[in-house]
């Protein structure tokens, strides 16, 4: 006996007292294949955003700089009083600076040859802003005053590299010689890259201008557009649901309102679009391509959204919750205000917040009532304005700048994208401090 | 809370109404995305440079746009319809229909449609004949009718190369079309003989006429209901491609395509303007007579757009590649006029 406990003992077995049959191993090991599965569709996903998200910055970024020409102009009264005479007002600041901008450089000493076309070929549309500045503050007349402005979009291609020397072909867009020009004055620091702040707080312009076009405005019409499905669809919506999920009796009726609910939130945009234009622009008479009407459609079509996921938030609160107040004598209606809403709050946010912005990236039903196009009317000059004047909004803008022929709008409407995006963070960052607020334990 | 949302709807619905009556105070334009560039520069200027807002320019075709020019009169209805061809007869009459029975008809000016394909490729020398025998569906093969069996361009012309046919053409709600049809597609098939061969296989004037309009359907040729971006995406997807654009919208692009001659003639607005470029049209906007006065700045803006500074030689629009209209005094003196279409007639 004793020998045998002073023999040492066998070695205790490692694994566990279970010993893996063939089967069990089978069955781990779909186990771990099918977590290799998941976890590479995740890495997946996040290859595709990651490749998603570089592009659109890569791409984008260039839309937040622009080429500017920096210098000093002054304006007399007497140019101000005839250039307000003629037909074409720009056109006559523009020469004006053309001229002025070509003293300055014949003065400076510059070995280049130049003329004015030339100085014409490489500025922007910069009559616009001249006007604009000088009606806005008469104070600056016979002043100097210090003007960056816009290049032309072929002068901003070259320092972004979007134009080489090489690939450049004479036109009268611009000479191949201008390009010597482009770089002495870059050189003095007449040319020079800068922010972009009319990308930001523009509003669209001319095909022929990508340097005054902005999103500007665009951003303010979808803020509006965005109240207005907020103001609407969100009581609307969450008001149908409650009646629906807490109130309605279980008949034929109401399984036919589910029904036809669940089938409108698969309804595509364009049909929105076209009962839009039929019932609040023919029929209704408002405006057309203003923010108000858009907002309308877009309520519409995020409306369904809305009820399916307040339904399902409102179904997922436990009935006990709904006994107890009832149990403790609270009616109906006070069982729900005062206890399963606010326990639904956070996923009625989370499905607003998803509908919002389902709605905020819609183009297609503001094809039919006007707001995509060239809408440049810039900000609205008030709260009710902002509703009924024409506006694009921001994927209608980006959608516009995507199919015009100079490249550089190309570029802006990926810059579009990088706002919409930022737009739709906030937004999102909103609904989550929201949630926070609502959110309740029990 | 609910309170607040009450307020909130009802503030809404007071907007609503009280839009409601509120006069539209911007032009509205829709129509031709050929001339939709220029109708923006233009818009875009005529914002900066008087006191009206600026106008709302839509784009989505011709066709597109008249009809709905031709809704009837009202707010709720466009001022302006953009288009690269001509009013057609049956559009003035569900016009007349709608009670839009005074349309004021405005040239701004012509374009030149060019065919290009990707820049490192063949250079092209087309003529209509060429095109018919890419695209027709029925062809001229030794004196007989066939079914178009050409594939490849060099099929179609010694000249080029064994390149596969891929034609992208505008879609039948552009304007564009129509003008390619009847000056590529019609001309090509009188030159090749085709016309006659139909008409000698029995079918009437009006009908071989009809079909020598007709394009192949086995998706050699593809049709873009888009825009020219969308053209020059396929061609550079498709380095095979040849693509119809506007002569502006080329000019823009230079870095990734080459142009073709067409019988022989390099398209520029030099060419085009003398004639010598043989694809070339008008471009119009018509005006519903009915809202000047109604809308405000409707009149002007139409003055502003044919005036010389803008639609002249020199002017912005010629700077982005708008063949000026030789006769422009007489469109400005018609719309000082408020000359409505068929008065003279």
């Amino acid at each position: 006996m004793t020998d045998a406990t002073a023999q040492s003992p066998e070695p205790r077995k490692q694994s566990s007292l279970i010993s893996s049959d063939a089967r069990t191993a089978k069955r781990n090991a779909a186990e771990k294949r099918f977590r290799a599965y998941g976890l590479t569709a995740i890495l997946m996903g996040l290859a595709f955003l990651v490749v998603l998200f570089v592009s659109i910055v890569r791409s984008g970024m260039p839309a937040f700089t622009r080429t500017v020409v920096d210098v000093e102009f002054v304006l007399t009264q007497e140019q101000f009083d005839a250039s307000e005479k003629e037909l074409f007002k720009t056109k006559a600041y523009s020469n004006l600076f053309i001229a002025e901008l070509q003293d300055q450089l014949t003065a400076s000493g510059l070995s280049i040859d130049f003329d004015a076309k030339a100085i014409e070929r490489l500025l922007g549309k910069v009559g616009g802003t001249l006007r604009e500045h000088y009606k806005a503050n008469a104070a600056d007349l016979g002043k100097p005053v210090q003007f960056e402005l816009a290049a032309s979009s072929r002068v901003d291609g070259y320092f972004k590299g979007r134009v080489s020397r090489d690939t450049l072909q004479d036109s009268r867009f611009l000479m191949l010689s201008d390009l010597d020009l482009v770089d002495a004055l870059e050189e003095v620091g007449i040319i020079k890259q800068a922010f972009n702040w009319t990308f930001v707080t523009g509003a669209d312009s001319g095909v022929d201008n990508p340097g005054g076009a902005g999103i500007g405005a665009s951003v303010v019409g979808s803020f509006f557009m965005m109240i207005v499905v907020l103001v609407l669809s969100l009581p609307i919506g969450v008001a149908a649901s409650i009646y629906l999920e807490e109130f309605a009796p279980q008949n034929r009726l109401t399984d036919l309102i589910e029904v036809n609910i669940s089938n409108l939130a698969a309804v595509p945009s364009i049909v929105f679009g076209i009962l839009g234009l039929a019932v609040f622009i023919q029929f209704m008479h408002l405006p057309q391509s203003a923010p108000l009407v858009g907002g309308l459609v877009l309520t519409l079509m995020t409306l369904p959204t809305i009820i399916i996921s307040t339904r399902a938030s409102l179904k997922s609160v436990p009935p006990s919750i709904r006994d107890a107040a009832l149990g403790v004598g609270a009616s109906k209606m006070q069982a729900v205000f005062h206890h399963v809403l606010p326990l639904a709050m956070p996923g009625i946010l989370t499905g607003t917040i998803i509908g919002l912005a389902q709605a905020l990236g819609e183009t297609a039903p503001l094809l039919l009532i006007g707001m995509v196009g060239f809408v440049a009317r810039g900000y609205p000059e008030g709260i009710v304005a902002g509703f009924t004047e024409a506006n694009s909004a921001m994927p209608a803008q980006i959608y516009t700048w995507a199919a015009r022929a100079d490249v550089s709008f190309y570029e802006k409407a990926w810059g579009g994208i990088i706002v919409l995006l930022a737009f739709l963070l906030t937004m999102n960052i909103i609904a989550i401090i929201l949630r926070r607020r609502f959110e309740r334990r029990w | 809370m609910s309170f607040v949302k009450l307020t909130a709807s009802a503030l809404a619905i007071a907007t609503v109404s009280a839009t409601a009556a509120a006069a539209r105070d911007n032009v509205q334009v829709a129509g031709s995305s050929t001339v939709l560039p220029y109708a923006s520069i233009v818009a875009e200027l005529f914002g900066d440079n008087t006191d009206f807002p600026t106008p709302v320019v839509e784009s989505g075709g011709s066709s597109a746009g008249l009809k709905r020019f031709c809704e009837g009169v009202g707010e709720n209805t466009i001022d302006v319809a953009n288009a690269s061809r001509a009013i057609r007869e049956k559009e003035i009459k569900a016009c007349a229909e709608n009670g839009v029975t005074e349309i004021i008809e405005v040239r701004i000016g012509y374009d030149g449609i060019v065919f290009a394909s990707d820049i490192n490729g063949f250079n092209f020398e087309f003529t209509p004949s060429d095109w018919f025998n890419a695209l027709a569906p029925k062809i001229l093969v030794d004196g007989q009718l066939v079914d178009n069996p050409n594939t490849t361009w060099d099929q179609v012309n010694d000249a080029f190369p064994a390149q596969p046919i891929a034609a992208f053409i505008p879609g039948t709600k552009h304007g564009t079309r129509e003008v390619f049809e009847e000056k590529v597609i019609a001309a090509g098939c009188e030159a090749t003989g085709a016309f006659e061969a139909m008409q000698a296989a029995g079918m009437s004037e009006d009908d071989a006429e009809d079909a020598c309009l007709a394009v192949r359907t086995d998706g050699l040729s593809v049709d873009i209901d888009g825009d020219y971006t969308e053209t020059l995406a396929r061609i550079q997807a498709n380095k095979d491609g040849i693509g119809v654009f506007g002569l502006a919208f080329y000019e823009n692009n230079t870095d990734k395509l080459q142009v073709a001659t067409m019988s022989g003639v390099v398209p520029t607005t030099e060419t085009i303007a003398e004639g010598v470029y043989p694809v070339s049209r008008p471009l119009f906007f018509y005006v519903k007579k009915a809202h000047i006065g109604v809308i405000p700045g409707l009149k002007e803006f139409a003055q502003f757009f044919v005036a010389d500074e803008i639609a002249g030689g020199e002017g912005p629009l010629a700077q982005y590649g708008l063949v000026a209209d030789p006769e422009l005094a007489a469109t400005q003196e018609a719309v000082d006029g408020e000359v409505v279409m068929g008065k003279d007639m």
